[in-house]
């Protein structure tokens, strides 16, 4: 991880009518780091991801990608979404395209690059990751973890910095899960800058280089893995992983 | 069978007259089709846009189109405007208009339709790959509305067709009027020629509206 700094969120704030979702998040992430984010249903964790990437305005305060910041100005907004790719749990392809489509589309028609150039990258990244003989297929052939993963590949293909990921398993049927969290961990071993969103805690604890807890519109916890999910600082994180930890108490009374 | 009615269809020009009939239908189905189809383009994206003067404004028209009989819009037209403005619209022109009033906001609905039915997850994924609102619009949004509209545009177009015979109504001979001419004509000679005329209609619609109906499905299985 280098030092530099890839994404600055400064005193964000976003309202939705009178209701305060988020409320000023200071968040500073560097190149090549990984980021989970974790938090209750409803605490404006897609939110803040939506916001990143310019798809929700802030109501107040600034985010810098790059040095560069993230307005709603169209012709600009649709430059920096260049450098950050996100994918999203609902199954989001384009269901009128066969994969190949899917994945050279925003690459031809928004960067302008060669179509033969990009098929190269896709054939490069299917192969990778098992999905080379679907090129031709259209979504709906394709299983919930296969669409997910190829939706990963169609935001790889921009060349993107920084990749968002908002509970991309969420979804999924529990077999398929772990295919998708897979080329997400390949991915964070090449350096790739994300910000992830999930509720697998296991894959948060082996992926994350920081874990950041949100409640009630605020970071309430920014801290290692290791010691958010041993000991976490606020009553409001034990509670949340409370949560997750019912299974391992029923096999203690057996 | 001496007397049998089918013969009048081939008495004189009888059975071209029947076409010459029908075309004058056709045509202004076409004619307005052609209109209807840009223009509720443009009303659907209208309706849909999230401002509320917009929203209002074609409401009133869509409600106001449907409401009214097509055949009362074409008296207003062909009577009303005439008198009104001392306008002199011929048949022709005032069918051509009403039907494409009528038509564009057909078409609007449709197409307003087919936009709302596009899930918002797909606007969002298309704006996250960096394409701008044209760029969404041409190539995700369209495309898939196109699937759901090519039959609902073809649907119209045949509702298009019989709908026109209307203009018989405003003293334009279309091919109901030219039928029952020629049966009027026969009525002492050829007492059955009601059933082969009205017969050769029924057939000549068909004609004109099946082919239509077979391009929608093959259109439908290409664009799947
Ligand atoms: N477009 C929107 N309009 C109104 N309220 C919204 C909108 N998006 C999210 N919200 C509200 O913001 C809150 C946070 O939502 P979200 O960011 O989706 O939470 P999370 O992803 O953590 O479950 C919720 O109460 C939700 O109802
Ligand atoms: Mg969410």
């Amino acid at each position: 991880m280098e030092e530099r700094i890839q994404l600055q969120v400064s005193g964000l704030v976003k309202r939705f009518g009178t209701e305060t979702v988020l409320d000023g998040i200071d968040l500073c992430i560097r190149k090549g780091e990984v980021v989970v984010v974790l938090g209750p249903s409803g605490c404006g964790k897609s939110t803040l991801l939506r916001c990143m990437n310019g798809l929700e305005s802030p109501s107040a305060g600034t985010i810098f990608l790059d040095g560069e910041e993230v307005t709603s100005d169209g012709k600009k907004i649709t430059q920096l979404r260049q450098k950050i790719g996100m994918v999203f749990q609902s199954y989001d392809l384009f269901p009128n395209k066969n994969i190949m489509d899917n994945i050279t589309l925003a690459p031809v028609k928004v960067q302008k690059r060669l179509k033969s150039e990009v098929e190269q990258d896709a054939e490069r990244l299917l192969k990778r990751v098992g999905l080379w003989e679907k090129r031709k297929a259209y979504p709906r052939e394709l299983s919930g973890g296969q669409k997910q993963r190829v939706a990963i590949i169609r935001a790889l293909c921009m060349n993107p910095e920084v990749m968002l990921f908002d509970e991309v398993t969420a979804a999924l049927d529990p077999e398929m899960v772990r295919e998708v969290l897979d080329v997400m961990l390949e991915l964070a071993d090449q350096g790739m800058t994300m910000v992830i969103v999930t509720h697998e805690m296991q894959f948060a604890r082996a992926i994350a280089d920081r874990i950041i807890f949100l409640d009630n519109g605020n970071i309430v916890e920014d801290s290692k893995p290791d010691e958010f999910f041993t000991n976490p600082k606020t009553q409001r994180a034990r509670e949340f992983l409370q949560t997750f930890a019912y299974k391992k108490r029923r096999t203690h009374t057996d | 069978m001496q007397d049998s009615g089918i013969s009048v269809l081939f008495m004189g020009k009888n059975f071209l007259r029947l076409l010459e009939g029908l075309w004058v239908t056709l045509r202004i189905s076409l004619i307005a089709v052609l209109l209807s189809i840009p223009l509720g383009i443009l009303f659907g994206m209208f309706m849909t846009m999230k401002n509320p003067v917009s929203r209002a404004v074609s409401r009133v028209y869509l409600e106001f189109i449907r409401i009214m009989p097509q055949l009362v819009l074409l008296f207003i037209a062909y009577f009303g405007v005439t008198r009104a403005f001392g306008w002199n619209l011929s048949a022709d022109v005032s069918a051509v208009i009403v039907f494409t009033l009528w038509g564009t906001a057909e078409m609007g609905d449709l197409v307003r339709g087919a936009l709302i039915s596009i899930p918002k997850h797909q606007y969002d994924s298309a704006a996250a790959l960096g394409m701008n609102k044209i760029q969404t619009f041409g190539y995700v949004v369209v495309p898939q509305t196109m699937r759901r509209l090519i039959p609902l545009t073809i649907n119209l177009t045949t509702r298009m067709i019989k709908t026109t015979s209307l203009v018989v109504l405003i003293g334009m001979t279309e091919v109901l009027k030219v039928g029952k001419q020629i049966i009027d004509a026969n009525r002492f000679d050829y007492p059955t020629a009601a059933l082969w005329v009205y017969g050769v209609i029924f057939l000549l619609y068909f004609l004109a509206c099946w082919p239509i109906s077979m391009l929608a499905k093959k259109l439908e299985k290409r664009w799947r």
